[in-house]
């Protein structure tokens, strides 16, 4: 296994890959190469891109990675895919638009299945972004459908989490529902040039005003500050949101990002309030890209000037140490339940109405805990 | 561990190669594949031998089945197969071909690595059960 780690750090593509496999498969060792990643990893940048399914995450993502080769740096992408909840297959097709970055292996693409497991999923993906991380990835980007708690969880391993929304995708109660909005960074209506993209930009903005406004006074300032946040990337959109009488569309392109960086220094104390800028986009022609990859490193300048970088790095080492004593005590349980007959046993328990399931739980836990306190006792 | 951690999903890349159109049998086995539980990453149309080498490796896939009916195969499937050697990949990647391949040619593809050929008529149960069979141990 340490070989495996060894040729990883040396750059071999075909290592990094099977390191991936094990970390999927949980197989044996794999902790240890894990563990052995963490002194080489924490430069790569590590971006969460989500949003419901054809929002156009993937076009979105090819387009970034070709830009940040272009720049010079190296990419790493995870796309995460359901697992069917029958069978646990999957179709992972994501790789199907990568179609800028073909015959560059500096990009590296891996898809990743759910797999159906709670917050397995999560840890798995946040060590295989270690691993890319180990490698000398510059960039990294995890790419998830925004379908429930466990894509939240996934995108929480990133510094940056955009979420994409398409023009169309629902009236504003959608907005007032809790999950994958309230967790973004950075919003990009993709789709730009549809109809309703006005609408969709609207509601967003009034989303986060009300956001704003429900926090401290010192948020106020920002809805008096007139939107400062927007960023409108797609001119003949800014054009047509002009002829509509809003002008404050007018303020296009790479200005307006400038703007918001500026902004909310003016009002001094209110840099430490991150307002999620809404960027504009047309994945399949490119546009806005720029603009969405400028509000990336905005936000990431943000992380680093408030101390927020370092919380958030605590949080995530937090995290991670819950979730792995989660499926540890959940191995030791198993392990337990077997011996003690299996489930199955348990099960007819109830059934029979000898006991139930809160009665079982203690039965098996009770030892656990006071065993746990004794030594703790004991010093 | 509970049984959930310990199951190793077969992982399989169905690629399309080359500048045939027509992936509808590609995406009847992907379907097929995912229905027994394989995880499965599909390629998309007209991927050049590179690519599927690329994609094979970065995704390590147990098995790559190519899909191809234009009748380049002896041109674009040894090439494959010299990109995974390349990578060090040929020998635990099962080599799985599907389409239109001619009896004269596919001694000669089986020598150079592909393990078996489905033509026509090739049943579905029998293709996953050869993949189950014969997907590397890993």
């Amino acid at each position: 296994m340490s070989d495996l780690l060894e040729r990883l750090l040396d750059g071999d593509h075909r290592a990094l890959a099977r390191t991936i496999t094990n970390i999927e498969n949980r197989a044996p060792g794999y902790r240890d190469l894990v563990s052995g990643l963490y002194e080489h990893a924490g430069t790569a940048e590590v971006i969460g891109i989500t949003g419901s399914p054809g929002a156009g995450k993937s076009t979105l993502v090819d387009k970034m990675a070709e830009t940040y080769r272009d720049r010079g740096e190296t990419v790493g992408v995870i796309a995460i895919d359901p697992s069917s909840p029958f069978t646990g297959g999957a179709v992972l097709g994501d790789r199907i638009r990568m179609a800028s970055n073909v015959g560059d292996m500096d990009v590296f693409f891996r898809s990743m299945s759910a797999r159906g497991s709670l917050g397995g999923v999560s840890i798995a993906t946040a060590d295989a972004v270690k691993a890319l991380d180990a490698f000398g990835k510059d960039r990294i980007i995890v790419e998830t459908v925004g379908a429930g708690q466990n894509e939240i969880d996934i995108v929480k391993t990133a510094d940056t989490v955009a979420v994409l929304v398409q023009p169309g995708s629902g009236d504003d109660v959608q907005m007032l529902k809790a999950g994958i909005l309230e967790i973004a960074d950075v919003f990009v209506v993709n789709k730009a040039d549809l109809d309703g993209a006005d609408r969709t930009v609207q509601e967003l903005r009034e989303m986060l005003d009300l956001r704003g406004n429900a926090g401290s006074g010192r948020n106020d300032q920002h809805t008096g500050h007139g939107h400062h946040a927007e960023v409108t990337a797609v001119e003949s959109d800014a054009a047509a949101a002009d002829a509509d009488g809003d002008g404050r569309a007018g303020a296009a392109d790479g200005a307006a990002l400038k703007q918001a960086e500026a902004e909310p220094g003016d009002d001094g104390g209110s840099d430490a309030v991150w307002t999620p800028p809404i960027v504009e986009a047309v994945a399949t022609h490119g546009e806005g890209v720029d603009a969405f990859l400028d509000a990336i490193d905005d936000h990431h300048a943000h992380l680093d000037s408030t101390g927020e970088a370092r919380a958030k790095a605590r949080e995530r080492y937090a995290e991670e140490i819950r979730t792995l004593l989660r499926e540890d005590t959940a191995a030791l349980i198993a392990e337990e339940i077997d011996a003690r007959g299996g489930i199955d046993d348990l099960v007819d328990g109830v059934v029979a109405g000898d006991t139930d399931p809160y009665g079982i739980a203690d039965d098996v836990l009770d030892p656990v805990a006071a065993c746990l306190r004794e030594r703790r006792e004991d010093g | 561990m509970s049984a959930g951690q310990t199951q190793q999903p077969i992982r399989c890349l169905v690629a399309k190669v080359g500048l045939d159109g027509h992936d509808r049998g590609a995406h009847v086995i992907a379907r097929a594949f995912r229905d027994a539980g394989f995880e499965v990453v599909y390629s998309g149309l007209h991927r050049s031998p590179d690519e599927v080498v690329q994609a094979a490796v970065q995704e390590d896939v147990d098995v790559l089945g190519i899909s191809i009916l234009s009748g380049a195969h002896n041109t674009l499937v040894p090439k494959i197969l010299d990109g995974l050697d390349e990578y060090d990949a040929l020998d635990d990647t099962l080599v799985l071909l599907g389409g239109i391949v001619p009896d004269k040619d596919q001694d000669e593809l089986e020598e150079q690595g592909v393990s078996a050929i489905f033509g026509p008529g090739a049943s579905m149960e029998d293709t996953i059960e050869f993949v189950r069979e014969n997907a590397p141990e890993r």
